[in-house]
């Protein structure tokens, strides 16, 4: 009798994964497999399946605490993954740092805001333009040609970026003092500014009103439209999710439970049931 | 045999560290800053235990068993009280009014108090360093005195190890200690428990002003050198084990001292006596560069 | 629209460097005259290096404090090493460079490369933890540098330098003399500094930290104090950032160092300890967090003051005032109810001003 080695689990890799049918000609910008992670014994995420389309705007939802935000840190490496994989464009995400990530093309702003609230609207942005405008330390120091090109290039691009919002005008105001909206778009903008190809937006629309989000709404499918990116978004407001998201993700307690369209995802009944029965209920 | 001495010494020495650095781990845990004046406390305790016993020997027939005891005693008991209420005031007047700033504004005011301690201690009692009388005199010889013991040592060791006790108690039993958790966890939802953080917070410093106190008298009688600043490079080294063993963790402020002090000992009995501080600092950055949270301290991980 | 406000933001920082250039530039004139004059005492102008190698060490601390926002305890540390690898160049140069501001400036140079050393030592494993580490390390970095200097023993004979941790174990020819010995420090030295000097030093300073901010890198020092994970999300590099700040910072502070080792014939390793690094930063915090300007005249008042205050009935009593004064200084800028206190009373007495102008106008 030969010898018996462990068995392990057999798991389907690719995994069946959603993308819009414009973006099948190319590979998925964004590829999640069987990801996961733990704290301390808790499983916060597990076996998250996800593809995104090179120009998708994808939906993630869910009950509040159902792990959202975690992917969103798995994604750019706040915390490591403890299981899975994490194919950005193609190439493994493994072993990189947040600011790798950053650098390959993921950018994202956070559910609570994080600005660099005691500097101004354009230093913002153009600490967002910091790998795309890049000179050395010393020739900073000592004001050599290359200071006075870059620094007069990200000028422009900090305010062309910031005209997407028509926020030109605030350039010189401190990011802490601008209101609240205003301060989450600074946020998009500076995400934006890294030049990315997969924006990830953590409650975009939290805290406006009902014709802001519609601005939002339409803010966010020309960003798509005029960078030719993928847009991944968490959000709560299921007119804006409805609304623009293709490739809608349920999570509950840290799994997928659907994936689809809008409308399969409202007549799923598991969703119904783990999420929108709840609401309406 | 002299291994063995070595080794006492530098727990005893190390039970000194320990005290200072539960008074530092303490306030750390539950104000959530550096009270770099609580090295001065330690001195001024040492001076009122000091003014204590000299004043009162005069009163006191020599030789006597009052004269041998109430001096000390009271030298003790009264520095204990004086520090406490030094404690509460310090946190009262320069540290209450800061809870909301930033944590290096109360450092720099810690540091602004510690200065004032040091200079009031030297206008009011001198410069010149004192010759600290032990409170407790004499040895236990051992091993046909190839192992000398003096009384001092047991009793820091002893001291050290009941004051431990009680603080693991009182903590983890007492109501006041289960506020003073609360505290160290979150202040607003303590707040929000009817817990009164201020009170708490004052409780906090009393306690660790007290232990202060005790170190000073154990450290002076150990080592008898009085003087203003005699409680400042202590007070750094004691810091450092607090952090060593884990600031804001009490086993590991005990921990983190005791070791500290066994360390210094060695290194000045086999190393270099001149080299030994260099040391203990260098075991310090080695330590926290290996785990970061010090021996015994958890790491709370960042909220994104 | 967009162009108009760019120039103003352009001149508004520009301006700020200028005008500290400036401020530096008439306070160094109007000294040098007044020394012309004999109106400057000996005590104070025996203080006017000294002066300049703390404005050094306060505007390079607040590049660590205030513009990375990482508390530093150990800042002398870097002194130290500049002003004894500064002592020992000199010491070393005696005969081969006779221009004593070259050698002086050799000198500084070494104190700089030394401070970077040091710097990149601590700063490398160090900066990569977080929370208040760099500050007991670096404390303990301070603590470190001075014990070791404290036995050590340098001596220069003709076949060059010899060290030794005993002053016994010392081997040189007859015609050595110790540069650097143990616990007594470094004795004999040849004094190089000058006034000028250090107002050359604090120029440099100056220009190298006002551009460092106002660049890509500053920006990027910058976004770490004001936010670490954001900073991260946009791709900047915390170790890269926060290594060049401390570095740089250690540099400066190293040349800092060598000017005023330079500056008296004997020094002593204790006079970089602890309470040094203190009292910078206390500098640093009385001039304002990130504030250039407040730390360079934070650092020169508080040099003098305690000089000032050396005479009659208050001497006893200066240190003790001086503690009183920064404790008060810290509750009225941090307390909210003190701090609308001081500001109802400040605008009080400012109408109280304004009106007796008007009257004064009106008649």
């Amino acid at each position: 009798m030969s010898k018996q080695y462990p068995k392990p689990k057999l798991v389907p890799v690719p995994s069946t994964n959603i993308i819009p049918e414009r973006d099948i000609d190319k590979s998925p910008i964004l590829e999640c497999r069987h990801l996961g992670i733990d704290f301390g014994g808790l499983t916060a995420v597990s076996d998250f399946n996800m593809a995104i389309g090179r120009t998708e705007i994808a939906g993630l939802i869910g009950p509040n605490g159902a792990g959202k935000t975690t992917v969103f840190n798995l994604l750019t490496k706040v915390y490591q993954p403890t299981r899975g994989t994490i194919l950005l464009d193609g190439h493994d995400t493994h072993s990189m740092t947040t600011a790798q990530v950053s650098r390959a093309g993921i950018a994202r702003t956070f559910q609570n805001i994080r600005l660099f609230s005691r500097l101004s609207v354009e230093d913002n942005v153009k600490i967002g333009l910091h790998n795309q405008t890049a000179y050395p330390m010393w020739s900073g120091i000592f004001r050599l040609p290359s200071y006075w090109k870059k620094e007069r290039v990200a000028h422009e691009m900090a305010l062309e970026l910031l005209s997407i919002f028509d926020m030109q005008d605030l350039a010189d105001h401190q990011a802490g003092s601008l209101p609240y909206g205003a301060q989450r778009r600074l946020e998009i903008v500076r995400a934006l500014a890294t030049g990315p190809s997969l924006l990830l937006l953590d409650e975009p629309a939290a805290g406006m009103n009902p014709s802001e989000t519609a601005e939002l709404m339409e803010n966010i499918v020309k960003i798509r439209d005029t960078f030719q990116i993928a847009i991944m978004l968490i959000e709560h407001d299921m007119n804006l999710v409805m609304g623009i998201c293709e490739g809608i993700c349920v999570l509950n307690f840290g799994k997928i439970i659907a994936k689809g369209t809008a409308e399969e995802i409202q007549a799923n009944p598991a969703v119904i049931e783990a999420y929108l029965g709840k609401k309406e209920g | 045999m002299s291994f063995l001495s070595y080794l006492i010494t530098g727990i005893s020495l190390g039970s000194i560290y320990a005290i200072i650095a539960l008074g530092y781990t303490m306030v750390y845990g539950i104000a959530k800053m550096l009270n770099f004046a609580h090295g001065d406390v330690i001195m001024v305790g040492a001076y009122v235990c000091f003014f204590t016993m000299s004043g009162l020997s005069g009163y006191l027939e020599p030789g006597s068993v009052a004269a041998a005891v109430v001096p000390q005693v009271a030298g003790v008991l009264l520095a204990m009280v004086v520090c406490t209420i030094l404690g509460v005031v310090i946190e009262g007047l320069a540290y209450k009014p800061l809870r909301q700033a930033p944590s290096l504004a109360v450092l720099i005011t810690a540091i602004g108090v510690s200065w004032f301690l040091q200079n009031a201690a030297q206008i009011m009692w001198g410069a010149a360093p004192k010759n600290f009388t032990s409170i407790v005199g004499g040895t236990v010889s051992l091993a046909d005195g190839a192992l000398n013991i003096s009384y001092v040592t047991m009793l820091t060791v002893v001291a050290c190890l009941v004051i431990m006790v009680a603080l693991t108690t009182f903590i983890g039993k007492g109501k006041m200690g289960k506020a003073m958790r609360a505290c160290s966890e979150d202040k607003a939802a303590a707040q929000l428990m009817g817990i009164n953080v201020n009170a708490t917070i004052s409780v906090t410093f009393a306690i660790g002003s007290a232990l202060a106190a005790i170190a000073g008298v154990l450290m002076c009688s150990a080592y008898p050198t009085l003087m203003p600043t005699t409680g400042a490079l202590p007070g750094i080294k004691a810091f450092t084990a607090a952090v060593f063993g884990g600031i804001g963790s009490i086993p590991g402020a005990f921990l983190g001292g005791l070791l500290l002090g066994i360390i210094e000992t060695f290194t000045k009995a086999y190393i270099s006596t001149d080299l030994s501080d260099a040391i203990v600092f260098l075991v310090l950055i080695v330590v926290l560069l290996v785990k970061p949270s010090g021996l015994l301290g958890r790491i709370v991980p960042e909220k994104v | 629209m967009s162009g108009k406000a760019k120039t103003l933001r352009m001149r508004k920082t520009t301006v700020n460097s200028f005008i500290n250039y400036a401020m530096v530039i008439v306070l160094f004139v109007v000294t040098q005259i007044l020394i012309g004059q004999g109106a400057v005492s000996n005590t104070i102008q025996s203080m006017l290096v000294p002066v300049c190698c703390y404005v050094v060490m306060a505007v390079s601390l607040n590049l660590t404090v205030g513009i990375l926002g990482e508390l530093s305890l150990g800042h002398a540390g870097f002194m130290s090493l500049g002003a004894f690898s500064g002592i020992i160049t000199a010491a070393v140069l005696k005969d081969a460079v006779a221009s004593e501001p070259l050698r002086l400036a050799i000198a500084m140079v070494v104190g700089g490369i030394f401070g970077c050393i040091g710097g990149v030592i601590i700063g490398l494993p160090v900066l990569r933890l977080r929370g208040d580490y760099l500050a007991i390390v670096t404390l303990a970095f301070g603590e470190i540098i001075k014990n070791v200097i404290q036995v050590l023993y340098i001596g220069l004979d003709e076949n060059g330098l010899h060290f030794a941790t005993k002053e016994s174990n010392m081997v040189m020819s007859e015609a050595g003399t110790f540069v650097v010995r143990g616990p007594m420090g470094a004795t004999g030295v040849t004094r190089l500094s000058s006034f000028a000097a250090g107002f050359i030093l604090i120029l440099i300073t100056l220009f190298v930290v006002q551009n460092l901010v106002d660049s890509r890198a500053g920006r990027a020092i910058l976004s770490l104090r004001d936010n670490r994970i954001a900073a991260e999300s946009v791709g900047i590099s915390v170790t890269k950032y926060k290594l060049m700040a401390f570095v740089i910072s250690a540099v400066l502070a190293g040349m800092a160092g060598a000017l005023y080792g330079l500056n008296y014939s004997s020094t002593v390793a204790s006079k970089f300890d602890f309470n040094t690094s203190i009292l910078v930063l206390v500098y640093v915090v009385l001039g304002g967090l990130g504030s250039i300007r407040g730390s360079i005249i934070a650092a020169a008042v508080l040099t003098l003051l305690p000089e000032l205050l050396r005479n009659g009935t208050i001497n006893e009593y200066r240190m003790l005032i001086y503690a009183v004064i920064l404790i008060l200084v810290m509750l009225v800028t941090n307390n909210p109810t003190l701090r609308g206190a001081v500001d109802l009373i400040a605008k009080k007495i400012r109408s109280i001003g304004k009106k007796e102008k008007a009257e004064g106008g009106a008649q």
